[in-house]
């Protein structure tokens, strides 16, 4: 065990300035095409996807709110009857649609509206034609990205069951279609296969699980996920994650090593696009080395990431904080991370804005909320929902994800207003 | 249960945090659940704010449902006392608050603090923002200003000019309904009291927007007050009416024309003779140079034709929508073709207008509804909000913004009104922005079929397709492709990217230098060409440049996709 597992954690309770968990619909819409979620909750819940959404619609979305009104409160319609009216009323207008998530929220919960039932109700009309699932995305009961947990936590028990005799690998979390390819491309020079990413482009593509599946989870937020796989047989490859070029050739080498392949044939696999990724990282070493990293609670990825910056850029780390702590998730990140690195859970915003004013840091990772007004103070800062909806796995994006930290810097020393 | 898209408005808390954020020194605490804070996000964002909102949320979650949620709040509000010292304080719930029913107001109001505090109860499941926005406002003001208020039977006040005759000063107003997020409302407060202050007029206290407590506690010493938004300021104002006695003015100063008239109505009701000014704003003679109001000549100018009778679709709050419709028909010389408005509460106004015009009604918050019936009427101009600007760019329509919901493009960093004759300048230009000019329209359809015109290339314009006229609808599809492709124009390629991060302008300089004179005679493999469409398209095309330069330097005839990450590599962004 590493001393920063037994480091002190600062652990807090108070205000949040995170999302919940129903903003990974933002991602999750645009990655499984022939998915729709339909959010059943109060205009507080639409207006807060559309504007976590914001600039990123090109077109329709495949999202949607079912408001709940006065009349489905006060018991004067019943919502369950309302909702199968907004479900069809929507399958109607979008025929494209094969997997309709019915997805819980703050209201929803608290009035104990069954979306469980009403999803096993809605698929006898619908099935095989669409299939609805439910998960809650409610602020009460998950952080931001715990909502792409939540979303496939409730698609694992309709994962077909594998019949495979050998080995499977399952990628699990989302990331853009080219990082896939680009992944797909290097199990198949390392001989590791067949891989299946998990969520799937289509929805209706569910990959298979059994007990030779092998999971290399891409993304730190996914441990009820994890679980659920396992409870279905799977096993899961412990690894950092894959970003930068260490997190990436540890995260390849546990598959590779649970595929029996040799150290020379990984070497000669990953040596080529390593190089490339080093290459690329260089140029941003001097905007990064020696700069105070602060970090506040948003996605999850903050650990990943600060070990990446603190490996691989060189960067001291001030707090990093982080909405939960799962272990089974994250020790492997832990591990590397410095002495020095105060971790922090959970949050209690005004106190960690009083520390981060008094550590005056280079560089402080935060959500919208606090960018303009901690820049407006003097401290240069990283959104950190854009280090969620940016391609930045693996060795092609390693100095991507190097930039999008630099970037800030670079700006601040361009300008001379 | 309503199925709902996109909302125009969000939820009643949200409008109360407009009023918060708008002024100085009043704090809201919100019992909330995680997830709410997103509303911070649309002031510092939206609104490019360099302050967080002056909210404080409870962050309640599962666990606390069961135990004392009502302790949590009382901490909120002391926490929040103690840390920000706040003049005033409003205290409301959330739609998930509220229905877990620990009455967050009445609870501050048990905890003695020595400041007034506003308990907020704006029910989330029946109402919505501007509502929230107007309530608040109301409440803020009563709490703040019932103590002053004349016993009955008092004497009548007396006349604007009486009083400020006795005072040796000019006559001067509140100007109300102003705040955060509201469209241009920074802009139009600036434009409408230098307006008053041509008139004679001073401004006293101007609120929401930038007010203080104390500012509201002087409200009373105004002689008479301005309504600029009724969204917002309606029920306040005719309580201050009601309760001070001070007149209102409710001439809403959007156009040439309408600006006028409220000159007219302030002149008659502050006592001050306007004739002066307007003779020098007179519409239809207005000439370069002698005037601020350029839009009757800019309107006349033959330049102005091609404008004539283009058809045109209107849709926002009420207050912008009357004033839109009426400006599109009189002032430039459009034709109306329907007119709508989410604001529920002005549905009768709106409907009137729409029988004069000869239009039907939309009254709906419903987006799909909206979307329907542009595309039913196919308009070769959408005058709306954000979200209409959605449904014109899937129809290929242009489309100007006129109202809130906003986005980051809609606050510009320039003084834009819409209020005032300077407001009505800025309409017209920005209303005529997104049209083709003349020749241009011409041009494109005479010569559609020449191969820049099509796909891959679209007009040089702003917009993605020519306006639908004909009610020719493009299909989604193309609509889609032709707007993705806008950005790609050759002179945006063609310049160096100021991004990368370690000063190589010097080695993008070059290879710009060199793409103009060399061409490219390196070929893609099938592989590479597919791995390149995957790549964002507002990239696409320098990650091809790079990539083609990258080859070419080093004698690769063939680009594999490993060639192209090498490029990618070496370059950077």
């Amino acid at each position: 065990m590493s001393t920063v597992l037994e480091l002190p954690v600062i652990r807090e309770r108070g205000q949040r300035e995170v999302f919940c968990g129903l903003t990974g619909i933002v991602w999750l819409h645009r990655k499984m095409q022939d998915a729709f979620f339909l959010v059943v909750g109060s205009r507080t819940c639409a207006h807060l996807v559309q504007s976590a959404a914001g600039v990123m619609i090109f077109a329709e979305p495949r999202f949607a709110t079912a408001i709940l009104s006065e009349r489905d409160l006060a018991g004067l319609a019943d919502a369950n009857d309302e909702l199968d009216r907004c479900v069809r009323q929507l399958l109607d207008r979008r025929p494209d649609i094969s997997t309709l998530f019915l997805v819980g929220s703050c209201p929803s919960e608290v009035i104990k509206l069954d979306l469980q039932r009403a999803a096993e109700r809605l698929n006898t009309q619908f099935l095989p034609r669409v299939r609805i699932l439910n998960y809650s995305g409610s602020g009460i009961e998950t952080t931001f990205t715990q909502g792409e947990d939540a979303c496939l936590r409730c698609m694992v028990p309709h994962l077909p069951e594998s019949t495979s005799a050998t080995a499977e690998l399952m990628v699990v979390g989302t990331m853009a279609d080219v990082v896939e390819d680009q992944f797909t491309r290097l199990f198949a020079q390392l001989g590791v296969g067949p891989v299946h990413f998990f969520p799937p482009r289509m929805a209706r593509d569910l990959p298979p699980v059994g007990p030779n599946t092998k999971l290399l989870l891409a993304q730190p937020f996914l441990g009820e996920t994890a679980r659920a796989l396992i409870a279905r047989g799977a096993t899961l490859l412990a690894s950092p994650f894959p970003f930068g070029v260490n997190g990436t050739t540890a995260w390849l080498k546990a598959a590779a090593d649970e595929w029996g392949v040799s150290a020379d044939r990984l070497d000669a696999v990953t040596a080529a696009p390593a190089e490339r990724a080093r290459v690329a990282l260089a140029r941003y070493g001097p905007w990064l080395k020696g700069k105070r990293v602060f970090f506040f609670p948003d996605s999850q990825l903050e650990i990943p990431l600060a070990r990446f910056l603190y490996e691989e850029c060189g960067v001291e780390l001030v707090e990093v904080g982080t909405p939960y702590l799962d272990k089974l998730m994250i020790s492997s990140e832990l591990l590397r991370l410095p002495a020095t690195a105060q971790i922090s859970e959970g949050q209690d915003v005004e106190k960690q804005l009083d520390r981060c004013r008094e550590a005056r840091p280079d560089l402080t990772v935060c959500g919208l909320g606090l960018a303009n007004p901690l820049e407006a103070e003097g401290l240069r800062t990283k959104w950190s929902i854009e280090l969620v909806f940016s391609p930045v796995h693996g060795y092609e994006q390693a100095g991507d994800l190097a930039e999008l930290f630099a970037r800030p810097l670079d700006r601040a020393q361009r300008l001379a207003v | 249960m309503e199925l709902t898209l996109w909302t125009y408005e969000g939820p009643p808390h949200v409008g109360a945090m407009r009023i918060a954020t708008s002024m100085t020194g009043v704090h809201y605490v919100l019992h909330a659940p995680q997830g709410d804070t997103y509303a911070d996000l649309l002031f510092t964002m939206i609104e490019r704010r360099d302050k967080r909102p002056p909210v404080t949320y409870t962050t309640f979650q599962a666990r606390d449902l069961g135990g004392d949620t009502a302790e949590l709040v009382k901490s909120a509000v002391r926490d929040a006392y103690e840390r920000f010292k706040p003049d005033a304080m409003l205290v409301g719930e959330s739609c998930t608050a509220e229905l877990i029913q620990d009455q967050p107001g009445s609870l501050a109001m048990g905890m003695s603090l020595p400041i007034p505090i506003v308990p907020l109860e704006l029910p989330a499941y029946s109402k919505k923002e501007n509502w929230g926005a107007s309530e608040t406002f109301y409440h803020l003001v009563r709490t703040l200003l019932l103590p002053l208020a004349p016993p009955p039977g008092s004497p009548p006040r007396e006349s604007v000019t009486a009083a400020a005759t006795r005072e040796n000063r000019r006559p001067r107003c509140n100007l109300l309904g102003g705040t955060a997020l509201g469209f241009r409302n920074r802009d139009d407060v600036r434009e409408v009291t230098r307006l008053l202050s041509d008139i004679g007029v001073d401004v006293h206290v101007c609120a929401p927007l930038n007010a203080t407590v104390k500012d509201i506690q002087a409200m009373p010493h105004a002689d008479f007050n301005v309504v600029l938004y009724p969204e917002v300021a309606d029920t306040t104002a005719r309580w201050l009416q009601k309760t001070f006695g001070q007149p209102t003015v409710r001439t809403v100063p959007i156009g040439v024309l309408a600006t006028r008239e409220f000159v007219e109505e302030v002149g008659k009701v502050a006592g001050v003779d306007v004739s002066a000014l307007l003779e020098r704003e007179r519409a239809g003679t207005a000439q370069v140079g002698a005037s601020r109001s350029l839009l009757p000549w800019y309107s006349r100018s033959v330049d102005s034709t091609y404008l004539t009778g283009k058809r045109v679709f209107v849709f926002g709050d009420a207050t912008h929508v009357m004033a839109a419709a009426r400006m599109a028909k009189d002032e430039l010389g459009f034709t109306v073709v329907g007119i709508g408005t989410y604001s529920r509460e002005y549905a009768r106004p709106i409907r009137d207008l729409a029988a004069a015009l000869g239009v039907e009604a939309l009254i709906s918050d419903d987006y799909l509804a909206v979307e329907q019936r542009v595309t039913e009427l196919a308009p070769e101009l959408v005058l709306g909000t954000q979200m209409e600007r959605h449904i014109a760019k899937r129809l290929g329509v242009p489309c100007a913004v006129i109202s809130a919901p906003i986005h980051v493009q809609d606050v510009p960093a320039r003084h834009s009104p819409q209020m005032g004759f300077e407001g009505a300048n800025v309409i017209f230009d920005t209303w005529v922005h997104p049209l083709m000019m003349g020749l241009e329209e011409h041009l494109l359809h005479m010569f559609k079929d020449d191969f820049e015109f099509s796909d891959g290339a679209t007009p040089s314009h702003l917009h993605a397709s020519p306006p639908a006229a004909g009610a020719e609808r493009p299909a989604r599809a193309e609509s889609m492709g032709a707007q993705r492709l806008t950005p790609l124009s050759s002179r945006e390629l063609e310049a160096p990217e100021a991004a990368s991060a370690v000063g190589f302008a010097e080695e993008e300089d070059e290879i710009d230098a060199v793409v103009a004179v060399a061409p490219i005679v390196t070929s893609w493999m099938a592989s590479a060409e597919a791995e390149l469409k995957k790549i964002p398209f507002f990239v696409r095309g320098k990650v091809r440049r790079n990539t083609e330069k990258y080859a070419h330097d080093r004698g690769v005839a063939e680009i594999t996709v490993d060639i192209m990450y090498d490029a990618k590599a070496f370059y950077g962004r």
